[in-house]
């Protein structure tokens, strides 16, 4: 077994799909004539409406499913050359209500292949605990059985199940599909932490085409009766959806996901119409500018209390209840544009208000600065440098599902 | 007459300690020659579908034949012996285990079955690490009948010269006109049948820790993390 030295490689094309059927005896094709190389070290998502083949193929990769015709290659070498349950166990596997052995504790659970690989008990459940601390869960679970667990707990022992043999790859079907939204988002940011530092490679199939621009490295949509639509990145995906197919799966608001890709750090901010909660007449008066109608009050540190009309406010008697709400501020730099301008939407001035890491206001921005940035960004993007720089904190804090 | 309460007649020439072994013996031996038996045909009917109706149809109708014509066909190869008694017995908890086990199987859940499968788990260790243990209640519901029904059938064992255990105490009785040998005969069975029963129920819970139990606190539910929930309140 060579599963740590295996993830160690550089990067490279781990998993080849080449010309592959599934036609079933009846006569359905859930799968027709697909190729593609899935990369090393990165998240590949398979996504497309259901009868799609997504799961079929997911299923090709350890041959819980044989393909009528084609290949299937790892680091170069056929997956029917060594016997399925060896390649099996050099794949983890989570699936959709985490399919956790109901009659084992937590550990045992997460146990399983290591000592089907032939670990003595002791040292397999070392690395169970391991991998518990590592996907966030709490060590008194460990002799709990999977009954005593939610649903979104349960997810959790499955991912760490399916890591316990470290093994290079990670086949995922619909995995967080069963768990409530907000749990949902909890752990796909916390299989990108877990990506971040372990660099499996990892298919993962959904039919949640924001699950799928929000995780993948590389995303294939695919389309009913098995055909391939796209494969590209996600910003890529969003920009030049390859047909009408792909553009009406990825909705009506692609042209706002894809904001998730731009930062925000090239905004203009400005910081003269900003007052402290303290501020003196002369003060208001000189920060009023003819082309700024409301003044943004911060309290005493810096962190923004609320937008006025610059007449309403009197010197030392500034009552921040009475201030018109600023919205939700996005951090400057670290946001993507789409959160800038969710900012300034949800502003009743349509001014957005810019923090730093710290929570003090670094400056506010109109939303037609905004437009600018978002029409300089797509211009950018025309010239070909539109992507996205690796899992940063940018994807995980941008990507929320505004309201917008 | 002076017998004390225990005291049988001498022609059973048997203690009723005795006699509670024998019944014990007649109706025990069957239920576990019957699970042995249905174990792998209920994993045949398991695999192969088809398989099930017809097997289903034949231990019914297997079911529906009186002991006594059993009796009749074994006596001439068995003789009048324990074996007789007890092949019916055995023979009708397959009516009992076949489905009790089928369903136990099939009850374990498709995703539990493919994640074991993806594990690398072939069939043999899916069978005995996963299926098994998850269709124990099942089995062990199944178990519970047919011991109770076994324990109530062993009596007719007296038709073929006092073979039936606490039975024969039954027969004894109305030949004497004696209720009490009638009440040791029907009690004994009664609780030789409810002690089998709480021991059985005991088995499970000790097997199945795994079990949610009735009364319990309720399955948690999942709480969003502190930062999640105030990334999410920050949206709205």
């Amino acid at each position: 077994m060579c599963g740590l030295c295996q993830t160690r490689r550089v990067f490279g094309v781990l998993i080849r799909i080449d010309s592959v059927t599934k036609r079933y005896p009846d006569g359905t094709v859930a799968v027709d004539n697909l190729s593609l190389e899935i990369p090393d070290r990165a998240i590949t998502v398979f996504v497309g409406p259901s009868g799609c083949g997504k799961t079929t193929t997911l299923r090709m990769i350890n041959r819980m499913i044989e393909p009528s015709d084609g290949t299937i290659t790892i680091d170069g070498k056929d997956i029917t050359q060594q016997p399925v349950n060896t390649l099996r166990r050099s794949m983890g596997y989570v699936i959709q209500n985490a399919g956790l052995f109901q009659h084992r504790t937590i550990i045992d659970n997460i146990a399983t292949v290591p000592r089907l690989l032939g670990w003595d008990k002791g040292k397999a459940r070392a690395r169970a605990r391991e991998l518990m601390e590592r996907v966030g869960l709490d060590a008194a679970l460990a002799k709990r059985y999977p009954y005593q667990l939610s649903g979104g707990q349960q997810q959790r022992v499955g991912v760490a199940r399916a890591l316990a043999a470290d093994p290079p790859v990670l086949l995922m079907d619909e995995p967080f599909s069963a768990v409530d939204p907000v749990v949902r988002k909890g752990l796909q940011d916390e299989l990108l932490r877990i990506q971040d530092e372990l660099g499996k490679t990892i298919v993962f199939v959904t039919h949640d085409i924001d699950e799928a621009v929000k995780i993948g490295t590389m995303v294939a949509v695919m389309r009913t009766g098995g055909h391939l639509a796209q494969f590209a990145p996600p910003a890529e995906l969003l920009s030049r959806p390859a047909d009408a197919f792909v553009e009406d799966f990825l909705g009506a608001d692609r042209g706002i996901r894809r904001l998730s890709f731009f930062g925000s750090v090239g905004l203009g901010l400005r910081t003269t119409p900003i007052v402290a909660v303290d501020a003196t007449a002369e003060q208001i008066a000189e920060r009023s500018t003819p082309d700024v109608p409301y003044l943004l009050v911060t309290d005493v540190d810096g962190r923004p209390l609320g937008w006025s009309e610059p007449r309403q406010l009197t010197a030392g008697a500034i009552d921040p209840a009475r201030l018109l709400s600023y919205g939700r501020p996005f951090r400057h730099g670290e946001e993507s544009l789409r959160a800038a301008l969710d900012g300034a939407v949800l502003s009743p001035t349509g001014w957005a208000v810019a923090v730093g890491a710290d929570g003090r206001v670094a400056g506010v921005v109109s939303q037609q600065s905004i437009g600018e940035a978002i029409r300089a960004a797509h211009a950018e993007g025309r010239d070909g440098r539109d992507g996205r720089d690796g899992f940063g904190g940018l994807d995980g804090l941008s990507d929320e599902k505004v309201a917008g | 007459m002076s017998a004390g309460l225990f005291d049988i007649p001498s022609d059973l020439q048997n203690t009723y300690w005795g006699l509670v072994v024998q019944h014990l013996r007649e109706a025990l031996i069957p239920v576990v020659v019957g699970l042995v038996v249905a174990l792998p045909v209920a994993q045949l009917c398991v695999r192969l579908r088809w398989l099930y109706p017809p097997v289903l149809w034949v231990t019914t109708i297997l079911y529906a034949i009186p002991s006594l014509a059993f009796f009749v066909v074994l006596i001439d190869y068995t003789g009048q012996t324990e074996t007789t008694v007890m092949i019916p017995l055995g023979v009708y908890s397959l009516v009992v285990f076949v489905p009790a086990i089928v369903d136990g199987v099939r009850s374990v859940p498709q995703e539990t079955l493919d994640a074991a499968t993806a594990m690398g788990l072939g069939p043999v260790r899916r069978y005995f690490q996963v299926q098994l243990p998850i269709a124990a209640p099942a089995i062990i519901a199944g178990l519970r009948v047919a011991t109770v029904s076994s324990i109530s059938l062993v009596s007719v064992g007296m038709l073929i010269g006092n073979q039936g255990g606490l039975g024969n105490l039954l027969n004894d009785g109305m030949i004497y006109h004696q209720n009490r040998l009638v009440w040791l005969s029907v009690i004994g069975t009664a609780v030789l049948a409810i002690l089998a029963d709480a021991l059985l129920v005991l088995v499970r819970l000790l097997v199945t820790p795994w079990m949610p139990r009735g009364s319990r606190k309720p399955r948690p539910v999942d709480e969003p993390e502190p930062v999640t929930a105030v990334l999410e309140d920050a949206v709205r």
